[in-house]
């Protein structure tokens, strides 16, 4: 059994370095157009690693995780454009608030379940382009805000070092003890919280680091843009997050990656293929989401665990996967 | 003559976990067929096998065809009327409306069958905007055969009508049982674990144990050989 | 607080708001009108929350399509408009064509994903109809701004030196109206009691013979005409322009309509709606920080409110968890 296991790590570490190799040379091959494309796709990679979080571990739903996007990537835009901040410095900035956003949004969060959580942060996703178009002196109102411009290498280099840093900040947080408490609650909350794990803590928690992630995929992508203004956070993008995870795969690490290309890249390579009218693409985006979801209801992470027999560890080390509940109680 | 109900070989499984091992028993049109067991025998399951409610393998003919793998709205439109385990009441809707539904799939008027039902349980003419969920239990169930009356069924399946009720009302609903079976010519396929009443008004009985028939024989012949009695039933 | 006085504290405060606004509208002409418009606007959200109440009581499913759906069935409207119906023939029309809408899309997108998925994959199914039909506007009328003929010519009431317009009268009269009709449904008809039944119970009701995945495919068609009402409602109404993200604000609102009454409380949703109507146009009116922009966020924050105090809502039952 060792000897299996040994092997299969040593195959698993090659993919990962072939990936990470493809990924590195890419950005010189690729136009300025398809670098700042795959430089997204970063993006969405923290961003949904932060709702996997909360919504694959804890089980708590979360529709709402742009506005979390959106309270970095102000919040990097104000800091640079208003007081002269470095980008990066912005960054752990960033981070902070988010987490504090997120502990704000998760303290109440506590008290409902499924259905009230998800229309609620449904309704914060569009609730909060509304206020930064309300209070426009400080985020510049719907025009918005202009920001310095980087280079497209060192830009898509800063959206991927990230990624791979978050990447390996959840493996770490989510194999330890803090990841089968998170997982323990998501299975169920009251065996959890009879074995004293402390339910609010850890959802709080969860909630935390969560909205911490977005937040930081915000500042990214505003940079990659270098504007940012309400409309860049609309409920789109957090529609996006979500379908993101749930087709990568709820819990799994690397179903992540699968999701954020999903997502960033199939609308737009449906509109350059000319298949389909530019016009057109939503429709034909919505039913490819309606469709994989009757197909592959667990998301890519079926497909991954079975390629190359992948071991999506920390799937694995639990059995039955139980999926977010939404009654109203 | 060719039973009413048969069942051949018949298995089922909730999930991973089988629950029937190969259930083989026949209903006479016009008899009443008493299903008695343990918990956990299966008995429950074989009526879910009958009416669609659980996936099943195995044959199951109803007046000459076969039952392929239909749900329970087709088998209840085919003159089957289950009255599950727990009663199938609706809690929430009255009295009047459950007695409806049992009706909903006819057309034309249900006035003719609601007088029918009413001179089996007059009471329930003054209940009928309570809301179901109020009624006692003995209520609620005699509430449940009601409307399995109002479905003019030609099969009744009732599983466990005597759980959780006093003795004096277990009579009277198996009198009731009786009545219908003798008065409407209802075939009854009854689940029991009160033996003694079953035996004492059906006709035949069969007696499973972890899913499959362990013994079958006439009532009578059940209810007085005391070593059979005392091996498969306990008393 | 002392156990008996629990169930009076929701008609307590329904209670009160209902006296604040009759004394206001006396005192004020302003107050009346906005209150009146209010409604108007409550009426609209009511009808969406008792479409998102439909569903949610029969599946436990969020629509989260709702709006867009209505938005869909609404540029219907306009376009039967466009080819020479009347107003209210075209409204009657659009009607049957949400209804068969409705039931299409349970068919083709949400029952597939049902079968074999949990809830949230059904969600992120209603959400990939969100982002299709709403992509179907655009791409078959395209993004511009379209006008909407009003429903009722424009005229208004005087009544004690207040002025009605006719528009929101009409408006609060037909919301009122479908909400009626729904129940009288649900109430007296043969189907409607076999919906109930499904909804209640399924395994029962299809005991009894009641083809429940049918019938959920009805609440679906039912819930797409209440949508397709409050759109065109909406779109009627001057501060609503018919574009193609039209209900994604109503829809939030719809949203806590439905969240204040509870979300399997359809009484609860009409008058969480009608509440919400009136109070988000009284404080736009009065508040004078509170800008337009501002009444989303508004909604959001009662959404919250209520669900903190009472976390399933005004008229829901507290559910109690079996452990």
């Amino acid at each position: 059994m060792k000897a299996v296991a040994l092997k299969l790590q040593w195959f698993e570490l090659g993919l990962i370095a072939a990936a990470a190799i493809v990924v590195a040379v890419m950005p010189f091959v690729l136009s300025n157009y398809n670098r700042s494309q795959g430089a997204t796709v970063a993006v969405f990679v923290i961003a949904i690693l932060g709702l996997n979080v909360v919504t694959g571990y804890t089980g708590q739903i979360s529709i709402g995780h742009g506005a979390f996007m959106a309270i970095g990537g102000y919040t990097t835009a104000i800091l640079t454009h208003n007081h002269g901040w470095n980008d990066i410095a912005t960054l752990p900035m960033a981070l902070v608030i988010g987490f504090g956003a997120g502990v704000i949004v998760g303290l109440p969060a506590l008290r409902f379940h499924g259905a009230y959580l998800a229309l609620l942060t449904f309704a914060l996703a569009l609730a909060v382009p509304q206020i930064a178009k309300n209070y426009s002196n400080f985020t510049g109102g719907t025009e918005g805000l202009a920001l310095p411009t980087h280079s497209g290498l060192w830009l898509y280099g800063l959206a991927w070092a990230t990624a791979a840093v978050i990447f390996v900040l959840t493996w770490l947080l989510l194999r330890g003890r803090t990841g089968r408490a998170f997982r323990a609650v998501r299975d169920s909350e009251i065996a959890a919280a009879s074995s004293g794990i402390g339910l609010a803590l850890h959802k709080t928690f969860a909630f935390g680091v969560s909205a911490a992630f977005a937040s930081v995929a915000g500042s990214i992508y505003v940079l990659i843009n270098n504007f940012v203004n309400p409309d860049v956070f609309g409920l789109t993008l957090s529609l996006y997050i979500l379908i993101g995870a749930v087709v990568g795969g709820l819990g799994s690490l690397w179903g992540v990656v699968v999701g954020a290309a999903f997502v960033q890249l199939l609308p737009i390579g449906l509109t350059s293929s000319n298949a389909v009218s530019s016009e057109a693409v939503p429709v034909v985006f919505g039913a490819i989401v309606i469709f994989v979801m009757a197909v592959m209801p667990q998301g890519s992470a079926v497909i991954l665990g079975g390629l190359a027999g992948l071991p999506n560890r920390i799937r694995r080390s639990h059995s039955s996967y139980q999926p977010p509940r939404m009654e109203a109680r | 003559m060719a039973p009413l109900l048969a069942l051949r070989d018949v298995h089922a499984r909730y999930g991973q976990v089988r629950a029937l091992h190969g259930v083989t028993l026949e209903v006479d049109e016009g008899q009443i067929v008493a299903l008695l067991g343990a918990n956990g025998a299966g008995k429950t399951t074989t009526l879910r096998a009958v009416s669609g409610m659980v996936r099943r393998e195995g044959e199951v003919t109803y007046d000459g065809k076969a039952l392929t793998r239909e749900g329970p709205e087709h088998v209840a439109r085919l003159g089957i009327a289950h009255v599950p385990e727990g009663r199938g009441t609706f809690s929430e809707l009255t009295v009047w409306e459950n007695l409806r539904l049992g009706a909903i799939t006819r057309r034309g008027s249900i006035d003719g069958d609601l007088k029918r039902v009413l001179t089996f349980f007059p009471w329930l003419e003054k209940r009928k905007s309570q809301q179901a969920g109020t009624l006692s239990g003995g209520e609620q169930q005699m509430l449940a055969i009601a409307r399995a009356m109002m479905q003019r069924p030609r099969m009744l399946l009732i599983d466990e009508p005597s759980l959780g009720l006093a003795p004096l009302v277990v009579s009277e609903i198996f009198r009731i049982l009786h009545d219908l079976n003798e008065h409407e010519g209802t075939t009854v396929l009854l689940v029991e674990q009160n033996a003694r009443n079953s035996l004492a008004i059906s006709n035949h009985a069969y007696v499973l144990e972890t899913g499959r028939v362990a013994y079958s024989g006439t009532s009578d012949e059940l209810a007085q050989h005391e070593a059979i009695r005392r091996s498969y039933l306990g008393y | 607080m002392p156990v008996n006085l629990r169930p009076w504290i929701v008609p307590a405060l329904l209670a009160g708001v209902v006296i604040f606004l009759l004394v206001g509208s006396i005192e004020s002409a302003l107050f009346a009108q906005q209150t009146v418009s209010g409604l108007a606007n409550g009426g609209i959200y009511a009808s969406l929350g008792l479409a998102l109440v439909l569903i949610y009581r029969a599946t436990q499913v969020i629509n989260f399509a709702q709006g867009a759906i209505a938005t869909f069935t609404t540029y219907v409207a306009w376009q039967f408009m466009q080819w020479g119906l009347g107003y209210w023939g075209a409204f009657v029309v659009t009607l049957f064509v949400a209804f068969a809408g409705g039931i299409a899309i349970q068919l083709v997108a949400i029952r597939p994903v049902e079968r074999r998925g949990n809830v949230l994959t059904v969600v992120i199914a209603s959400i990939g109809v969100l982002i299709a039909v709403e992509g179907a506007v655009g791409w078959i009328w395209g993004p511009e701004i379209r006008f909407m003929p009003s429903a009722f010519p424009v005229r208004t009431y005087h009544v004690g030196g207040v002025a009605f317009s006719l528009q929101d009268l009409g408006t609060i009269g037909v919301s009122i109206a479908s909400v009626v009709v729904l129940w009288a449904l649900f109430q007296f008809t043969k189907l409607g009691l076999a919906m109930r039944a499904a909804a209640l119970r399924p395994n029962a009701a299809r005991l009894v013979g009641v083809r429940v995945s049918w019938m959920l495919s009805l609440g679906w068609g039912l819930a797409a005409v209440l949508g397709a009402i409050a759109g065109m409602m909406a779109a009627a109404s001057p501060s609503v322009l018919l574009q193609p993200n039209m209900m994604d604000g109503v829809l939030i609102y719809a949203f806590a309509a439905a969240v204040l009454g509870g979300l399997e409380s359809p009484a609860g949703a009409v008058i969480g709606g009608l509440a919400i109507g009136a109070m988000l146009n009284l404080l736009s009116s009065y508040v004078s920080w509170v800008t337009p922009q501002l009444l989303l966020p508004a909604a959001f924050v009662v959404m919250l409110i209520v669900l903190l105090v009472k976390p399933s809502g005004l008229f829901g039952r507290t559910r109690v968890k079996r452990v």
